[in-house]
């Protein structure tokens, strides 16, 4: 439609274009500024370079940092993406008691990371928590979940899949309301087996879900701060130092705002091409 | 549509045999203990005291309906004041978020001006600048203007939401151009048509919006940690987490009754409005 006057749309983008800009573009450039400078917020800023980027990758920081949270995010993802199918094709049917078990599952999501990580990290407490006493009782091997490098990051990768398996659960059982009843009807009378079906005709027709699943998960636990800042602090021996973890270190303990700000802008070009993937992905679902 | 609350009935492949129902079910059932269980050990944590936590902590049962925790977490901080502060920033944040989406999803809908594309594209981008890029940047500018700690440090940065935008624009693309034109000649301005013709015809996507906000602000941890220094503008998931970090070691009771604090809100919205709270997550993938 025209607008009343030629100046109302703009009018009406103001406040948004102002936030924007503020909020979101300013950071941006200025982060990538800060990147070029050695600065700790109280001292003057001194000129680098490119050095903060050098010493990020010359000591390995950026390296394992991107190696770690690769780890998690893999687990996390194919984990909550196989449950939340494997839920969404049980509980798409009708009855109190399935929608009772979609609430049980959904409501991890919606509860906040302190509530989880504090509830799991009690369960889990290697002294005194119920599941090592649990284990013991029946006789089963158990481990320090939170406590040696090499299981810590796996049981932060658990307890997250525990939290979003419900939201990749709606979203397939979304996807599944898609699903032609008549198909399904049809491949049954040709003698189709569930399992067959599900094969044949289902799957294809999830594909443009799993692919928003797939991606909105990814960069979800790309972006993992909290379950790790509460239950391990990026330890035992820097074995759970996220990304974004090790970018909160650098400021609020180190205070180096500049190195931190060249992580921020890597960070930034990661999070770029992944989400370029999703699009790619979405413009696929557009055309099929 | 909110799909798990409504499933079709079953399809033809989906009935089965008594066996194989029961197996089901039974799945079925253990996979809500599986999510149900951590809250009902985090309840029954609450009720317990400290000799009960250190002799027995795996004990199922507490030995009574112990309130101390929880008069333990009031004391160890301003649990109103934490309380207060978080539902002032959620609601903020969320109130503003619908004050600002609003006329620029009708201007991106229904209004016809040059940089339309490009302007839309703008906000969409902005899903790649999210708070985790951007608190290191806005920290430090927020720092040199002394802005750190305060609400607005709080809510301000999260003014605009692309989502909140995106998802309003669509919903417009349905109202009838007639209508907007009809209170056109009625006499209403453009802001007029804005904030008093459009907000009751968009009314459920606004309260799944709104709702949505709401609660992931409320439930927010990594922003306030970063912008708040002292009690004034703490919010509560930050005081719930201190509890764990102030060298409590065993007293799990504790934390667990601020934990109970913390996430009963969060599922009294669910309970209330898992319909709103569904059609907010499953329209992001529409």
């Amino acid at each position: 439609m025209r607008p009343h006057r030629p100046a109302a749309p703009y009018l009406m983008m103001a406040p948004t274009a102002l936030l924007l800009g503020v909020f979101f573009f300013y950071p941006v450039v200025y982060a990538a500024y800060r990147s070029l400078y050695e600065w700790d917020l109280l001292t003057e800023p001194r000129y680098v370079g490119l050095g903060n980027y050098a010493h990020l990758i010359r000591s390995g920081e950026l390296g394992h940092a991107l190696m770690t949270t690769l780890s998690f995010s893999l687990v996390v993802v194919t984990g909550a993406m196989s449950l939340g199918l494997l839920l969404a094709v049980a509980l798409n049917r009708p009855g109190k008691f399935a929608a009772f078990v979609r609430g049980a599952v959904f409501s991890a999501y919606v509860i906040s990371w302190v509530s989880v990580a504090l509830l799991w990290l009690w369960v889990l407490d290697a002294d005194a928590g119920v599941l090592t006493a649990s284990l013991r009782a029946l006789g089963l091997p158990t481990a320090n979940w939170l406590g040696d490098p090499d299981v810590a990051l796996y049981t932060l990768s658990a307890v997250t899949i525990w939290k979003i398996a419900g939201y990749a659960m709606v979203l397939f059982l979304a996807g599944l309301q898609d699903v032609p009843l008549v198909l399904h009807e049809a491949a049954a009378l040709d003698g189709a087996s569930a399992l067959h079906r599900f094969w044949h005709v289902t799957w294809p027709l999830l594909r443009p879900t799993t692919a928003f699943v797939g991606t909105t998960s990814l960069i979800l636990s790309f972006q993992v701060f909290d379950v790790v800042r509460v239950m391990t602090q990026g330890g035992p021996v820097q074995a759970t130092t996220v990304f974004v973890y090790a970018i909160y270190e650098q400021v609020f303990l180190n205070l180096r705002v500049g190195r931190a700000s060249a992580q921020v802008v890597i960070f930034f070009f990661v999070l770029l091409v992944l989400t370029l993937v999703q699009l790619w992905l979405w413009r696929r679902k557009g055309a099929a | 549509m909110s799909p798990a609350a409504h499933p079709r009935p079953l399809g033809p492949g989906q009935r089965r045999g008594v066996g194989s129902r029961a197996f089901v079910t039974l799945t079925l059932a253990i996979v809500s203990l599986l999510w149900l269980l951590p809250y009902a050990w985090m309840v029954l944590t609450s009720f317990k005291t400290l000799p009960e936590i250190v002799t027995a902590p795996a004990a199922p049962l507490p030995a009574g309906l112990e309130w101390g925790a929880y008069a333990a977490v009031f004391d160890a901080m301003p649990v109103g004041r934490y309380f207060w502060n978080t539902t002032v920033m959620a609601l903020g944040i969320a109130a503003i978020q619908i004050a600002v989406a609003l006329p620029a999803a009708y201007a991106l809908a229904k209004l016809d001006f040059k940089g339309r594309t490009l302007a839309f594209g703008l906000v969409v981008a902005t899903l790649l600048i999210p708070a985790q890029v951007r608190f290191v940047p806005v920290f430090a500018t927020l720092a040199e203007v002394r802005l750190v700690n305060t609400m607005a440090a709080l809510v301000l940065p999260f003014g605009v939401s692309a989502f909140g935008t995106f998802l309003l624009r669509q919903a417009l693309l349905s109202v009838p151009d007639s209508l907007i034109e009809a209170a056109r000649m009625d006499g209403a301005s453009e802001w007029r048509i804005v904030y008093g013709l459009l907000p009751p015809l968009l009314g459920p996507t606004l309260a799944s919006f709104f709702l949505f906000s709401f609660v992931y602000h409320w439930n927010d941890y990594f922003w306030p940690l970063v912008m708040t220094t002292d009690d004034s503008v703490r919010t509560l998931p930050l005081g719930i987490a201190l509890l764990r970090e102030q060298g409590t070691g065993v007293r799990w009771h504790i934390v667990m009754a601020g934990n109970v604090l913390l996430s009963a809100p969060a599922l009294l919205v669910f309970a209330l409005a898992q319909r709103h709270l569904l059609r907010a997550v499953t329209s992001r993938a529409a």
